[in-house]
């Protein structure tokens, strides 16, 4: 079945570490897609070198918009199931069949959970606690690691989020899961080894706390993805 | 509201009918926006021009004065300009973000030195 999967890795300016995962990917003996979102260094490059498919964002969009365009790819292509991996090896690619184990038996979307040395200092940590907390009982699974990026999504949840998939910080994690939920798709969370951040820049930044009330703004609201007409 | 003021308010009124049309003329303002911004410059010349009309809907409001009425409108019409203009926006924002997926769809790399795909 590794014909049929394709492991996306959204990528902006990891050009030190995006190599590494794509030929991690190869070596096991699934096709890599990178989706180079607006990056200015040589990550585009970098990627297809090391023998990735690459598709280049003319601007930068953030993840959710780099994901939906690789799962849009994924769905135009036949491909039946799409391995979400960063570019920045918090994630080692050697994870990836534990994830698609799990995916075989059944699971429509599947979430590496990272269970990380000192992965959530202080406040963050609170927040993170609050979210797995409410997205676990919105989805009715329990899902302790809500912002992981590691994630295995198969049909026909994949051409759902082909469709919609939300753009911004924590949209392309959070309301993804939530998404995934009032989509009636079964999710399950298992635990992953991580690293520490390889390289590249987190994507942390002064506006999370803005994006975490508007999260649950989204959830109080019961109307995860699905905007417009 | 003396004369004076009433003046100046058509005043502006009219002087932002003409930039308005002059934006339009010069393709910097879609009709569809005019419209919004004429018929704000049109509202208030009539409630200040026709001064017992401003006063009947603040007695019916019980705003004792004309201008508060005035304000309260001003500032409910520039609200929902405002929201409007939110939506619109977020519609540019998904439309912006629809294209650039499909220019990247398009145009695909595929790898380099890569024997076994050809």
């Amino acid at each position: 079945m590794t014909d049929a999967t394709l492991v996306v890795t959204p990528a902006h300016n990891e050009e030190e570490s995006v190599g590494l995962v794509v030929e991690g990917v190869r070596a096991l003996g699934l096709r890599s897609l990178v989706v180079d979102d607006g990056s200015t260094d040589r990550t585009s490059l970098v990627a297809a070198s090391a023998g990735a498919i690459v598709l280049n964002l003319p601007v930068n969009l953030g993840v959710g918009a780099a994901l939906r365009t690789g799962f849009r790819y994924a769905t135009r292509h036949g491909f039946k199931r799409v391995v979400q991996l960063d570019a920045d090896l918090q994630h080692p690619p050697e994870a990836i069949p534990l994830l698609l184990e799990a995916a075989d038996r059944g699971a429509d979307l599947v979430v590496g959970s990272r269970f990380g040395s000192g992965y959530d200092p202080g406040a963050r940590r609170a927040a993170m606690r609050l979210l797995s907390v409410v997205v676990s009982r919105r989805i009715g699974v329990r899902i302790t690691d809500p912002t992981s990026g590691f994630k295995v999504v198969t049909e026909p949840l994949l051409s759902e989020f082909a469709r919609y998939y939300p753009a911004e910080y924590l949209g392309d994690t959070v309301e993804a899961l939530l998404q995934a939920g009032a989509f009636g798709a079964s999710v399950i969370e298992i635990p992953v080894p991580m690293r520490q951040r390889f390289a590249g820049t987190p994507t942390m930044t002064p506006h999370a706390a803005g994006h975490f009330g508007r999260v649950l703004l989204s959830i109080l609201a019961g109307r995860p993805g699905r905007r417009g007409r | 509201m003396s004369i004076l003021a009433q003046i100046l308010v058509v005043v502006i009124a009219l002087s932002a009918v003409v930039v308005v049309i002059a934006l339009v003329r010069a393709h910097r303002l879609r009709e569809r926006y005019a419209v919004i911004w004429l018929l704000v410059a049109f509202g208030m010349t009539v409630l200040v021009v026709a001064r017992p009309l401003l006063d009947r809907l603040s007695l019916a409001l019980g705003i004792s004065s004309g201008t508060t009425t005035l304000f309260l409108l001003a500032i409910l019409g520039i609200l929902g300009i405002l929201l409007q203009l939110s939506v619109s926006l977020s519609a540019l924002e998904e439309k912006v973000r629809d294209v650039a997926e499909a220019v990247a769809l398009a145009d695909a790399t595929r790898p380099i030195e890569e024997p076994e795909d050809g």
